[in-house]
């Protein structure tokens, strides 16, 4: 029975009787890559347009309707090497690309107009030293009103909608005093020009945008970019399940199934969504739902959760109602409980702008009463007033803190750790405790031969490569020791037995003791290990297979509590299995067979004797303890939902990357402090200069880009930290 | 100065053109793929193959 693979899930009409898809592709090295991918999928006949963007790994294909099965795409990708998923973009995701263009289109008007408002204003400084005439000063303070009125209003509109929000919330954000900054000193600057004056604030005022929208966009561009790699990981996770139509089965992608669905799970692999068994027997291992490595026995009329590996047979499943299970039920109630339960974490340059904005409003009001108290004018008091804002609007603020992120998100990503959220790096620096599950988090996702150095090498050798021939979960651990990746030619599987294949005119046998003719011996079998048999040739190979440490954990724990971290280590796990893993790290504190409220509970007694939680986990039963923690991270091969709740994912087999992001993050959060210092002592300088009323148009435009350039080259020192 | 009655709305409309090529650019999505375009420009199958002598 050939099955088909049904991808109209994804597939969306683009007009003209031409249909098009998006596939993330998995195994772009180079930059070759690009013609390869999109000259082999446009030569299968049918097919109108394929275009890969290599930023973000996508590729975009459009083909005549019926022309061309999908299916086909993706085995002509797979033939050269690459693995396409098929993708549906996030609806935040969309929602970010908009957001770019709007804020991307302000930066250009806003870049724009400062230049040319520059080119006049720089004129009007060196005449106003000179012989400027007073009429052609006016003419060019006509010109810059033209230009600069209408780009503010454009390139203005983030800040005055953020700013009217908050208004309208009776609350002050930055983007009041920036607004109230720039409106004021635009509508000042007419009136001066109206008045024949010598100085107007149009550059200011422009400037100003201008550089808080490079602020702003850079911000956008590291959340957009890290959303992007979030998305193609989670359609490169994103796999298939075998629905049954009618006798038929059909190869559908996870996110088409329905309840009601029965499917078939074959053995090795993992339960594509919650269900009823309906027939078949077989074990599960649900380690990434419980943190359990034991694993447990299903036949018909049993209820198994997504994400559990099927061992032993093939299982036939009934999907039921997403999220209608009691343990999803449970872990979601934890989630919400725990969420609402954790404080907001005030960030940095919220706290900032908290006590910034309302002092920025009362020095101004301050000078203004304070002019008119010492006889000045209405007018001339007004106008000093108005530097004032000019001259303490948060230009540098506003860069000091994004600049950073950019730049440590940056260091981040190429350190293995994708952000989820903006304000991660600061929260990772004040991290003083590190609670670990075990199961996936401190031991591989997949287990591993756990007794390779004490076998025969070469006879190991062709045990592996006979084990990439099978299905079954022991086996894929063994294969992954094989040096030769191709199979044997030939094999054959004994469902529920093993694989056998003739090597030189000789039967090698892998699969279980009876099997391969080693006898019984059940004392072997100690918790956590699980055996698998090989011979060949009278030679017999008793192959451990059990959860092993990431190569790099006790390193990586070593520098951490050097790093003066507190280190814990609580898992859903039985203590047997924990107990030799915390031993192994030299972690004194360690917890087994937790339940998911217990992990939480243990989290909140921590956070109230005033511990700054970092929580790295996998396990869907430790998706409310991340999110109960300050801050968490959790492996890319962990449970959706607990991805989903961590405020940043590392790539790979190795655990360094929790290290790195501490180290990172720590650098990041010295260096946004450094830039805060660096904008407060600016406006320390720049303030009483102001309220002297001595600033020209020309004082304050060197003192903003000054300020701005000086924060950001000492953002760039966030780069290439090592650990 | 009355040069400058014509060379400033030149050198807007200069500036304004530069906006707008941008503009477009954006509009077409020719900056949705930075790290593309510069390895796009490497690879030659745009061209024909060339006459062997």
């Amino acid at each position: 029975m050939t099955e088909t693979l049904d991808l109209s899930l994804y597939t969306k009409p683009a007009g003209n009787g031409v249909v098009a898809m998006d596939l993330a592709v998995d195994g772009i090295a180079c930059g070759a890559c690009i013609a390869r991918i999109e000259g082999a999928v446009k030569s299968v006949p049918g097919v109108t347009e394929a275009r890969l963007n290599f930023t973000n790994r996508r590729l975009h294909i459009a083909w005549a309707d019926g022309a061309v099965k999908p299916a086909q795409i993706l085995q002509v990708l797979e033939d050269n090497g690459y693995h396409g998923h098929p993708f549906e973009p996030l609806r935040a995701e969309q929602e970010q690309a908009v957001e770019a263009r709007r804020l991307t289109r302000c930066l250009a008007v806003a870049g724009f107009a400062a230049m040319n408002i520059m080119l006049l204003s720089v004129s009007v400084w060196s005449g106003n030293v000179t012989d400027i005439t007073a009429e052609t000063r006016d003419f060019f303070h006509w010109a810059s009103a033209l230009i600069a009125l209408p780009a503010a209003a454009y390139a203005g509109r983030p800040f005055f909608a953020s700013a009217w929000r908050a208004l309208k919330a009776r609350s002050l954000n930055m983007d009041v005093p920036i607004s109230l900054g720039v409106i004021l000193a635009l509508g000042m600057s007419v009136v001066e020009t109206a008045k024949h004056a010598e100085h107007t604030y149009f550059d200011s005022a422009i400037m100003l945008l201008f550089f808080l929208l490079i602020g702003r966009a850079l911000d956008h561009a590291m959340r957009r970019k890290t959303r992007a790699i979030a998305g193609n990981l989670a359609a490169l996770k994103a796999e298939t399940a075998h629905r049954f139509a009618g006798d038929e089965l059909v190869s559908v992608p996870v996110g088409a199934l329905k309840a009601a669905d029965r499917l078939l799970i074959k053995p090795g692999e993992r339960v594509p969504a919650d269900g009823t068994v309906l027939g078949g027997m077989s074990e599960v291992d649900e380690s990434l739902i419980t943190g359990e490595t034991a694993r447990r026995k299903v036949t018909a009329g049993a209820t198994i959760y997504a994400g559990s590996m099927n061992y032993s047979g093939a299982l036939t499943l009934k999907v039921t109602a997403a999220g209608g299970t009691a343990l999803i039920d449970e872990i979601e109630k934890l989630l919400d409980k725990a969420a609402s339960a954790k404080s907001r974490v005030m960030r940095l340059a919220d706290r900032a702008s908290r006590v910034y904005a309302p002092v920025v409003h009362l020095t101004a009001a301050l000078t203004l009463i304070g002019w008119l108290v010492a006889g000045a004018s209405l007018h001339d008091a007004l106008v000093t007033a108005i530097a004032v804002l000019i001259i303490t609007c948060p230009c540098a603020l506003a860069l000091a803190i994004p600049a950073v992120q950019v730049v440590a998100s940056g260091t981040l990503f190429q350190a293995n750790v994708i952000l989820n959220s903006g304000d991660t790096i600061e929260r990772l620096a004040e991290a003083d405790t590190v609670v670990f599950d075990k199961t996936g988090t401190l031991t591989l996702p997949e287990p591993r031969v756990a007794n390779a150095t004490g076998l025969d090498g070469e006879l190991l050798q062709k045990a592996a490569r006979l084990a990439l021939s099978s299905r079954h979960p022991l086996a894929a651990a063994l294969a992954r020791e094989a040096v030769t990746r191709a199979p044997f030619g030939g094999a054959v599987e004994e469902p529920g037995r093993g694989v056998r294949v003739n090597i030189d005119g000789a039967e090698a046998r892998l699969g279980a003791a009876e099997f391969c003719g080693v006898p019984c011996s059940s004392n072997r079998e100690s918790a956590g290990v699980s055996h698998i048999y090989f011979s060949y040739l009278g030679q017999t190979l008793a192959i451990a297979i059990s959860q092993t440490l990431r190569s790099d954990a006790v390193a990586v724990i070593e520098a951490l509590r050097a790093r003066g971290l507190d280190i814990q280590i609580l898992s859903g796990d039985r203590s047997e299995a924990v107990e030799p893993v915390a031993q192994a790290l030299g972690v004194a504190y360690w917890k087994a067979g937790l339940k998911p409220a217990e992990k939480i509970a243990l989290i909140q007694t921590l956070r109230n004797n005033g511990r700054r939680v970092l929580m790295v986990g996998d396990g869907l039963n430790d998706a409310p303890a991340l999110a109960a923690a300050h801050v968490s991270l959790s492996p890319i091969s962990a449970a959706d939902v607990t991805q989903a709740q961590a405020d940043a994912v590392f790539l790979g087999e190795r655990l360094k990357p929790v290290l790195d992001s501490i180290v990172i993050a720590r650098r990041a959060r010295a260096l946004m402090t450094e830039n805060l210092w660096l904008a407060a002592i600016y406006n320390a300088v720049a303030v009483p200069v102001a309220i002297a009323g001595a600033v020209t148009p020309l004082i304050a435009a060197l003192a903003m880009s000054g300020s701005s350039m000086l924060v950001t080259l000492n953002a760039l020192r966030a780069r290439g930290v090592k650990s | 100065m009355n040069v400058l009655i014509y060379l400033l709305p030149i050198a807007l409309a200069l500036g304004l053109s530069g906006l707008f090529a941008f503009l477009w650019a954006l509009k077409t999505g020719q900056y949705s793929d930075i790290d593309g375009a510069a390895l796009r420009v490497l690879s030659d199958d745009d061209i024909e193959e060339a006459p062997k002598r």
